[in-house]
């Protein structure tokens, strides 16, 4: 691998309607061949950073450079950047051909080039045999990879995706991610996507962006977002996520600490650096946890609460198990196939443990 | 978009010029007018003053101020009889059906209505239709003289505008809520006092705005009583007509004109109060019950 | 409490038929009339054209239709050109004066004809444009275009606004936009916008009868100085094909409207 080129960087962005802070002094960089997402609740800004991208709004202030040039005065008709809109945003008087070559033509291309263009990027999305049908006439589905390859077709720098999966069901969302993904590697286009589901974000980004309130919370892999989150509403928002509080009672020496949980004393990892009484947050995965049944002695430290809650999930049995102290943690545990009649009943209690250095110990702070 | 489109300059362009050199200047003009001084040679002129106004008061035209206006209120309530249990029972007619039927009733809005009023005396002539059946029926001997009355002129009046005044009322019935009924009706409330009670206060903004639809045209419309009403049955629109094209009295025209503009904002004033009185009754709606 | 039910069913039914009957009656005594060979159309004496034949021989008529013809056709042209880019503009655009703009539509189309009539005399007199075609032309081009606007915006109050934002990111201009999506989309629209313009200027007298000039007479204006006069059959039969005209005109553009919901 080379070194990531920059595509897009956009520099201190400002944007208010009104009175409401949309955007605040955000920048961001793209590189060049990446699936970028930008993820966030819905009003956290992320669609309005898609739609400055594509100029079909204007920032209040700061600048777009796109390849090393600044785009922010071009009309959205002149930037190297196609959009895939939530709604498909067919034209209903126009036929599949006709959607597609939509943008070729207003680029001027010739007549045969665009034939040929226009069937070969149907054929990547294996709507070849639609050409004249019309876009009521095709399934949620169809009408999506229609609007994916009116954009792709142009060969735009940058394809801009916003919430283009958010209107199809479950399975076949599953589906169009994997097709995306797999779409997206082979025109080597850089994708900048949208979306508020942080199981997509995650299933198919390179980098993902996790926006609240119009400021970056976290830029990182997939992987860090999930695994070190930056704060808490990250580690909210990526998944479930159990929080103990708990106090620094001794420094151990670098980047280890005695931290008080649950009224017991435990020797925790943290990244940031932090001072004897410091007020700590200690997240947990619910994956992370091991539950085990309390017939022998444990060697290790544990916590021991009661099930509350136990529901059979197919792959996995989640439970609520509540300590003494009335938090409630959830855990996840896959089934072992070594004992397929796993499982607890109701009020058993149980020991809670997990593997030293996966939690993630953050300052206290409350959402 | 701060970035310059021809298209959209040429869009909102066109039709700001136009409305402002038609529509805009034109009505500044005629306010302007009406405070001049009548002039034969240049049709107005300096000093200003508001003598135009103080000739409305002038007993002669008072008169003629009164009756024109009589005729157009009367016109306004005879549609409102006719049109308001009639646009209830259109809402009250089967979904499919209610579109056809406002159909009909606007279709002879956009045909001509010089030529409908014009129809009007074969009805009501001497030797019209209904002259010649109530003859027939020996219900009277001699054929009533119902041409060239006042009564034509609201016949007229009330036929030609009666579109205007269906619309705005089917399309307030049509949004009431039905739920309001059965609470009402739940409530002890009997149909009249419903009708009351609940009908008339939460349709008012409809009744108003037919009012107004009706009102204002039926005091322009010169050519009715041209043809109905005879000499001596005049509306607004004949006196403005006259000071315009006959006595070139272009300030007392325009003064005439200006009134009607003043009772257009009275009215739009109305019914703004009225839309905003049943919009805040709108909490009512439902989940309060 | 059935049949009490029923009865005012058929109440509320025979209301509705006979206000549309008499709605309807004086335009089938007119009709009816303008094939009445007798000549003051009290009694019926036989199916006759003759009133229609001599109409069309009528050549003062006939210039006169052909003046009301051609003022309905090009004010309803630049009416509809005028009117679709103002919807266009008030739906798609922000921009000051906007309010402006779209509070003058309103008032246009409720101040009475009358002073809508005046004050055109007065500004065509005050710029000095001479009165006749000129003048009678801006006047009904006026009076059309707030009925244009109205039409023509409420189809695009439907239009997904994504689509042109769509087309747009495809790199089409705003003028592309408007001739490649806009403008297909909302042609039945457009369309009726025209034929309802078209019907306005053909019967339109108020204002006619302030902004016309001696020099060139047009139909409405004809017919209403006819009919001053009293029943006639040459009015029964041109006033027969006035109504049909608008009928024909109005019913087209009413389907138009109503293919695409």
């Amino acid at each position: 691998m080379s070194e990531p080129r920059p595509l897009l960087t956009l520099n201190n962005l400002s944007k208010t309607y009104g009175d409401n802070i949309v955007l605040n002094n955000f920048n961001l960089t793209v590189y060049d061949g990446e699936f970028f997402t930008l993820l966030g609740p819905s009003g956290c800004g992320k669609t309005t950073v898609l739609r400055i991208i594509a100029g079909l709004e204007d920032a209040d202030v700061g600048q777009i450079h796109l390849t090393g040039q600044e785009i922010s005065s071009l009309p959205a008709e002149k930037r190297p950047v196609n959009t895939v809109f939530q709604s498909y945003a067919l034209f209903p008087h126009m036929s599949v051909f006709e959607n597609v070559a939509f943008g070729l033509k207003m680029s001027g291309v010739a007549k045969d080039e665009i034939k040929s263009r226009v069937i070969e990027a149907l054929e990547m999305v294996r709507l070849s045999d639609f050409l004249d049908r019309k876009p009521a006439q095709l399934s949620g589905g169809q009408q999506q990879r229609v609007a994916i390859a009116r954009a792709v077709v142009n060969r735009p720098k940058l394809l801009l995706l916003d919430e283009s999966l958010s209107a199809l069901d479950y399975k076949l969302r599953q589906q169009m991610q994997v097709e995306l993904k797999r779409l997206q590697r082979k025109l080597g286009i850089t994708f900048v996507y949208v979306t508020h589901d942080q199981e997509e974000a995650l299933s198919m980004s390179d980098r993902v962006l996790v926006m609240h309130k119009g400021i970056v919370q976290q830029l990182g892999t997939p992987r860090e977002i999930y695994e070190q989150p930056a704060n808490l509403f990250v580690a909210r928002f990526i998944g479930e996520i159990n929080q103990l509080e708990g106090v620094i009672v001794a420094i151990d020496g670098n980047h280890q600490y005695e931290v008080k949980v649950e009224g017991m004393q435990w020797a925790l990892h943290a990244e940031h650096n932090f001072i004897v009484g410091d007020k700590v947050n200690v997240l947990l995965r619910p994956e992370d946890l091991r539950v085990e049944y309390i017939d022998a002695p444990h060697v290790d430290q544990v916590l021991v609460g009661t099930i509350v809650e136990r529901n059979y999930k197919g792959k996995t049995l989640d439970s609520i198990i509540r300590l003494p102290s009335g938090v409630e943690l959830i855990t996840s545990e896959f089934f072992d196939e070594d004992d397929p009649s796993f499982d607890y009943s109701l009020n058993q209690s149980v020991a809670v443990k997990w593997v030293p250095g996966w939690e993630v110990v953050m300052p206290y702070e409350t959402l | 978009m701060k970035h310059f489109s021809q298209f959209r300059f040429w869009a909102i362009g066109l039709a700001s010029v136009w409305l402002t050199l038609f529509v805009f200047m034109p009505n500044l003009l005629v306010v302007i007018t009406s405070f001049l001084t009548r002039d034969v040679m240049a049709t107005a002129s300096l000093p200003i003053n508001s003598d135009s106004y103080l000739r409305t008061l002038d007993p002669l035209y008072l008169q003629v101020l009164w009756d024109s206006l009589c005729m157009s209120l009367e016109t306004m309530l005879v549609c409102l009889i006719i049109g308001y249990p009639f646009a209830m029972c259109i809402a009250q007619l089967p979904k499919k059906w209610q579109p056809i039927i406002l159909f009909l009733v606007i279709l002879p809005f956009w045909t001509n209505s010089l030529v409908r009023t014009y129809a009007l005396q074969f009805l009501l002539g001497n030797q019209g239709v209904i002259n010649n059946i109530l003859v027939g029926l020996n219900i009277v001997a001699e054929p009533l003289q119902l041409l060239y009355t006042k009564f034509a002129v609201i016949v007229g009046l009330s036929y030609i505008c009666m579109p205007f005044m269906v619309l705005p009322l089917y399309s307030a019935i049509e949004k009431l809520d039905v739920r309001l009924y059965q609470a009402a009706q739940d409530l002890g409330a009997g149909a009249w006092s419903r009708f009351l009670h609940i009908t008339i206060p939460l349709t008012s903004p409809g009744i108003i705005a037919g009012c107004l639809m009706v009102l204002l045209p039926a005091m322009g419309m010169f050519y009715i009583s041209d043809l109905l009403g005879g000499a001596k049955n005049l509306l607004l629109g004949n006196v403005i007509k006259t000071q315009f094209l006959l006595a070139r009295d272009w300030p007392f025209g325009s003064a005439l004109s200006v009134m009607l503009i003043v009772l257009l904002g009275f009215m739009l004033w109305l019914y703004y109060k009225a839309a905003n009185f049943v919009n805040k009754q709108g909490g009512i709606n439902g989940s309060d019950f | 409490m059935a049949p009490t039910f029923k009865g005012l069913k058929l109440i509320r039914l025979s209301y509705l038929v006979s206000i549309l009957v008499l709605l309807y009656l004086p335009i089938a005594v007119l009709v009816i009339n303008s094939f009445n060979a007798s000549k003051y159309g009290i009694h019926w004496a036989g199916f006759t054209w003759k009133w229609y034949i001599k109409l069309f021989a009528n050549e003062s008529m006939m210039q006169a239709a052909g003046h009301s013809l051609l003022i309905a056709v090009t004010s309803a042209s630049i009416a509809t050109i005028i009117g679709t880019l103002a919807a266009v503009a008030l739906h798609r655009y922000q921009f000051k004066g906007k309010a402006i703009l779209s509070s003058m539509v309103f008032i246009s189309m409720l101040t009475p004809e009358i002073v809508l009539a005046i004050a055109l005399l007065i500004i065509f007199i005050l710029v000095g444009i001479q009165l006749g075609f000129w003048s009678l032309l801006l006047g009904h081009i006026t009076f059309c275009l707030p009925f244009v606007i109205v039409a023509v915006y409420s189809r695009l109050k439907g239009f997904d606004m994504k689509m042109l934002e769509a087309a747009r990111d495809l790199g089409a201009t705003e003028g592309k936009v408007f001739m490649k999506i806009i403008l297909p989309l909302a042609l039945p629209a457009v369309a009726a916008g025209w034929l309802l313009s078209f019907t306005l200027s053909l019967d339109d007298v108020i204002v006619s009868a302030f902004v016309t000039g001696p020099g060139y007479e047009i139909l409405p204006l004809k017919v209403y100085s006819m009919v001053r006069v009293g029943v006639s059959p040459e009015v029964n039969s041109i006033s027969t094909v006035l109504l049909m005209v608008s009928l024909v005109m109005v019913i087209i553009s009413q389907l138009l409207l109503r293919e695409e919901k």
